[in-house]
């Protein structure tokens, strides 16, 4: 097994790091820092970071205030709570303005394990990917959090970084390059593409390996940039390989299956499967058993596979 | 966009550019007026308002007419700003938090210089800079886009922690309507400026009792409201809105409040000024026909 690294971790270091590169950067919390790691950063730099307690809406406020005043505001809580409980304020103090706000959440996705559908984010990815101008990004492991942080803080604009609870396999080593807008190249292949997020896309280079043994070749593309998404590497698949399978731990409407599903329909149909959660909330279980229950593991990806290669002759 | 801190951060930190712009730009002190200007320009901006709304056929006129003489105070007394660089990053900043007396502010930027005031009239026609509710991305002079309400406090709060953090002398003015503290986020932000202390805010409270379905004590009660920002760590101040020698002695008096924030709450009437629109909840949100433009600007002649 790959080594297992937190990509939470790697967030709360690369912000320690920023902090003392641009007195500019600010952080704030709703009274989740020891689980988000933004305490790494109140503790090294207390007047610089502020914790709103349990209140997103006015955290997000806040942030805004502090964007439209020069500051590069950090901005953190679970991924259930943000959007999930300051959608309009980041629609009309971050969006609207193209505030220079940067929200990175952590525990998105059912991975969060025991804590039970209140803490399960399955649908932030649908509300922030509906607000123009946001820039959402879902890393695949801690590697790329520290870079995609890194690049937010050097962009501007408003920013959505979605993480996820558990410590995750390294996907990539030391030479990898986050590229903002581009999708990543893991493994090239001819009958079918397998475009994943987040956690799943350690998954999803479990399937493509395990596929290969059978004598099925795929293509697998990660696509950290979630908005605006790589359109042209989309297209591209969907053209050499004739066959889409879209991997997120979401729900399947509103996510990376939607989006990918409005290019390829609009510029290149081709058979497309989507392994997400089904249009319901999940329950309290251990992070795994939770992802085997909801159909979000190698072997779910396997299966969709097989079934949209089965469907490109009809 | 112009906006300063729309700049490529990753060349240039806003730190700089906060830095040029101090050198650049001068620091112009708002010339106080007398009491006698200042009623004069009160009733003009009434008179806009109502041309305005008149025009567009609609808008929100009761809300409007009731904080009158809150920003002619600020603008034409108070504030430190500058027309000719709205930009500056040492202004005061005044952040309209009930979005939907835009009119009004359109009204007082105008005058003050921000903008011809004869592109006031265009107020919610397509292409206009004066959209319906404020816009920060368009309309010189706007500090934030509003409408939905209950943001602005906690936007203001983190212009004045940036303030603080920069070292920094502007201050920061909210104003929030009364209905408008049925939201829970406007609690949320009166209790976090508390803990952190910013004395560089000051949120005044358009307190005219009405919202759109009657008066807020039907609709939802917000009494004991002095008392709520009192318990909440506020320093409070209540005044006659209408009285331009009482709101300029409050904001005197909240300029020396230190460790707390300051809250000053005026008592207005809704639709001041025009005499079918005082206290008359059916003005929040409709426009004035035209015969209904001819008497009110009669009466504010």
């Amino acid at each position: 097994m790959p080594q297992e690294v937190s990509m939470r971790e790697a967030y709360g270091k690369v912000l320690v790091e920023l902090g003392k590169e641009n007195p500019d950067v600010v952080v704030l919390d709703a009274d989740l820092s020891p689980s988000t790691m933004t305490h790494l950063f109140a503790s090294e730099f207390p007047s610089r970071f502020f914790d709103c307690g349990i209140a997103e809406q006015n955290m997000v406020g806040i942030a805004a205030g502090l964007a439209a005043s020069g500051k590069i505001p950090f901005a953190s809580t679970f991924a259930v709570f943000a959007p999930g409980r300051c959608f309009d304020q980041m629609r009309m103090s971050i969006s609207q303005p193209q505030l220079n706000v940067k929200l990175v959440t952590t525990h998105g996705g059912i991975s969060v394990g025991e804590d039970g559908t209140s803490h399960h984010a399955i649908e932030d990815l649908a509300l922030v990917c509906s607000l123009p101008g946001f820039t959402v990004i879902v890393p695949a492991d801690a590697i790329e959090t520290a870079q995609a942080v890194r690049v937010a803080a050097a962009s501007h604009g408003p920013f959505y970084i979605r993480l996820c609870r558990p410590s995750t396999p390294l996907v990539y080593n030391e030479h990898y390059r986050f590229s903002l807008g581009k999708a990543a190249t893991l493994r090239e292949g001819r009958e079918a593409t397998i475009i994943a997020i987040g956690i799943m896309v350690a998954a999803a280079v479990e399937a493509a390996e395990s596929l290969k043994r059978e004598g099925i070749d795929c293509r697998v593309l990660s696509m950290p940039t979630l908005k605006p998404i790589d359109e042209a590497a989309i297209v591209k698949a969907a053209a050499e390989t004739g066959a889409i399978v879209t991997a997120e731990e979401h729900l399947e409407h509103g996510g990376l299956g939607s989006r990918v599903a409005q290019i390829i329909a609009g510029q290149l149909p081709v058979p497309m499967e989507f392994v997400a959660i089904k249009n319901t909330y999940a329950k309290s279980g251990k992070p795994a058993e939770l992802l085997r229950r909801y159909g979000l593991t190698a072997e779910d990806i396997k299966q969709a596979v097989r079934t949209a290669i089965k469907r490109k002759g009809e | 966009m112009s906006l300063p801190e729309m700049g490529d951060l990753s060349s240039k930190t806003s730190a700089d550019n906060i830095k040029a712009e101090v050198f650049s730009s001068p620091a112009v002190e708002a010339k106080p007026l007398s009491i006698e200007e200042m009623t004069a320009i009160a009733k003009k901006l009434r008179r806009h308002i109502i041309s305005m709304i008149g025009k567009a056929g609609s808008g929100h006129p009761g809300g409007s007419l009731s904080a009158v003489e809150i920003v002619t105070v600020l603008y034409f007394n108070l504030l430190r700003h500058n027309p000719e660089d709205p930009h500056w990053p040492d202004r005061d900043r005044f952040i309209l938090s009930k979005g939907h007396a835009a009119p009004l502010l359109y009204a007082a930027l105008a005058e003050c210089g921000y903008f011809p005031v004869d592109e006031l009239i265009t107020l919610r026609q397509l292409d206009s800079r004066l959209q319906g509710h404020t816009d920060r991305t368009v309309t010189p002079g706007v500090e934030m886009s509003a409408g939905a309400l209950g943001q602005g406090l906690s936007f203001g709060i983190g212009v004045a922690l940036a303030g603080r953090l920069n070292s920094q002398q502007y201050k920061v003015y909210v104003l929030l309507g009364d209905g408008e503290c049925d939201e829970g986020q406007v609690w949320e932000a009166a209790m976090a400026a508390a803990h952190f202390k910013v004395d560089n805010l000051v949120a005044i409270v358009d307190n005219n009792g009405q919202q759109i379905d009657g008066w807020n004590r039907n609709v939802m009660n917000l009494a004991p409201f002095s008392e709520k920002w009192q318990s909440f760590g506020w320093y409070v101040i209540e005044v006659d809105g209408h009285d331009l020698s009482q709101l300029m002695e409050a904001f005197d008096r909240a300029k020396l409040v230190k460790g707390q924030p300051v809250v000053i709450i005026a008592h207005t009437v809704k639709g001041k000024g025009v005499s079918f629109m005082e206290n008359n909840p059916d003005f929040h949100g409709k426009a004035p026909n035209a015969g209904e433009v001819q008497i009110a600007l009669k009466e504010l002649e």
